[in-house]
């Protein structure tokens, strides 16, 4: 069970918060003009690290804001917590075999 | 030659008290190159392997594995088997393993233990209802066996459900694939691994893989703990890690490793004898031979690589089955642990070439693969001896991200993703 530090209502209960996968993907700029392998990758391709992780959560049963997580995804370990539009802080990569 | 498991060996090492039974299989050290190289030493691998030897006559291949021999989610998994899957692409594929699985003992040589006790999936309200009735027409109409049961038929089937109206989960109706069932999830391994062996395939254990040497997109190589190895052909065949590996060889696959867990209980007397699965309340519960409940869980929503999952998950399954089965509600659970399956966005396998030549990617089985390791080995052998997909995996290409041609078994996976 995780305990998440929202950055406005402070630590709280892993349950109150919805999941949002891979932080900082942007949407395609031109999307009439994106070819099939370009669009799949947008849609379906995720970052699905063993080591640090950037990912979003929105805290769903409190405020309803969105925030990204660096976490470790093997020692699930919260990093660090910022806000949407910040950028990630510098972090050691933790690799994993 | 591997002596055959028989009444009469049975007899024989009983003379000497058992102590002289040979290895079922080798442990050789890795040669410098093979023809074929399977990286993944869990169920999936192993029948690759056997089917390359045994269907197509390619006995060149080892089995590299950085732990031990289902020790993955081949050892983790609520062992049900079944193939109700909703649309024509999953019901033959799975369709395809179950029948494998009838036979399978037999071929190995090995008992799997497999019992056709049947699985029952309930429905909780109208709307489940619908669904179910819509799967139990499309699985006959390919040829699976499937039918309904309603709320008497399912009292009489499996005694112990609580039925009356009050529930927090009445039961309206549930739908039954009788050749459905369990196997025994190490034996799957092990005698897959034994039959292999005994056809000439390398089994490699404790042999993590660190690296691809790929040369001008195609596969030479497989840099492990052990030294490196040479191959012409590669499939990788690893569950949670295929996006580590994948990472490594050059290529993203679409799929998110998450933690899946499964509990059981204290050993009892017989007292259920059936598979019985909830969709909608994410819990699926089946009593092993051992006397143990077998109880599966839903995924932790979040990637994850631990091999355990949130306590949360745990509790509100706990709380389904004793919803279900007011009976156990005083059971002690003995032990919980967790697998990293690999969630496809479709919840569909992957079964594929890779934009590397010569290495072939088998993973996205999600939350349901166990059930598939027979049929998955023989296509997945299929497509790495012949270079191109068996009809039975073309349309589980890695590719149909990109082309849409997605096939979406959410509603079937049993476990909602």
């Amino acid at each position: 069970m995780l305990l998440i530090v929202c950055p406005w209502c402070g630590p709280r209960d892993e349950s109150e918060f919805s999941y949002g996968g891979e932080a900082h993907i942007a949407r395609p700029k031109n999307p009439e003009k994106l070819s099939d392998e370009k669009w799949g990758d947008y849609v379906f391709m995720r970052a699905n690290t063993k080591g640090v992780l950037l990912e979003r959560w929105v805290h769903s049963h409190g405020c309803g804001r969105w925030f990204n997580v660096a976490r470790d995804t093997v020692s699930y370990r919260i990093l660090a917590v910022y806000r949407m539009g910040e950028k990630p802080p510098k972090l050691d990569k933790t690799t994993y075999v | 030659m591997t002596p055959r498991y028989s009444i009469f060996s049975l007899l024989r090492n009983a003379a000497s008290y058992h102590q002289d039974w040979p290895e079922a299989w080798r442990s050789p050290e890795p040669k410098p190159s093979y023809e074929v190289v399977i990286v993944g030493g869990g169920g999936h691998g192993l029948a690759t392997a056997y089917y390359l030897a045994k269907e197509h006559g390619i006995t060149d291949v080892a089995v590299i594995e950085r732990g031990w021999l289902g020790g993955g989610n081949t050892g983790r998994n609520t062992t049900i088997v079944r193939s109700n899957y909703l649309w024509d692409e999953s019901a033959q594929l799975y369709e395809h393993a179950l029948k494998l699985w009838e036979g399978l003992s037999q071929d190995l040589n090995y008992n799997v233990m497999f019992s056709q006790r049947g699985v029952m999936n309930l429905a909780h309200n109208q709307h489940d209802l619908r669904e179910l009735n819509r799967r139990v027409s499309a699985n006959r109409l390919n040829g699976v066996d499937s039918e309904f049961l309603t709320p008497a038929q399912i009292k009489a089937f499996c005694p112990i459900i609580d039925l009356r109206e009050q529930g927090r989960y009445p039961v309206l109706g549930a739908s039954l694939q009788r050749r459905g069932g369990t196997a025994r999830h190490d034996a799957v391994a092990w005698g897959y691994a034994r039959a292999a062996d005994a056809r000439g395939v390398d089994i490699i254990q404790e042999c993590p893989v660190e690296g691809f040497d790929i040369e001008d997109g195609k596969i030479r190589a497989v840099r492990t703990g052990k030294g490196r190895i040479e191959a012409r052909k590669v499939g990788i065949v690893v569950a949670g890690h295929s996006s580590v590996l994948a990472e490594q060889a050059g290529f993203r696959l679409p799929v998110q490793s998450l933690p899946l867990q499964a509990l059981v209980s204290e050993p009892i007397k017989p007292i259920l004898d059936t598979v019985v699965m909830s969709n909608a309340v994410h819990a699926y519960i089946s009593q092993s031979d051992k006397g143990e409940l077998v109880i599966g869980a839903g995924v932790d929503h979040y990637v994850g690589y631990g091999q355990r999952g949130g306590i949360a998950v745990t509790e509100e399954t706990l709380a389904a089955i004793c919803e279900l089965f007011p009976m156990f509600r005083r059971m002690r659970m003995l032990r919980l642990w967790g697998g990293i399956v690999d969630v496809c966005p479709d919840a569909s396998p992957i079964l594929s070439k890779t934009p590397v030549e010569g290495l072939y990617i088998n993973c996205g089985w999600g939350t349901g693969g166990f059930k598939a390791t027979p049929g998955s080995g023989h296509v997945f052998a299929h497509t790495i001896a012949r270079d191109e997909p068996h009809a039975l995996n073309a349309p589980f290409k890695l590719d149909r991200f990109h082309s849409g041609f997605l096939i979406d078994e959410h509603g079937a996976a049993a476990v909602a993703h």
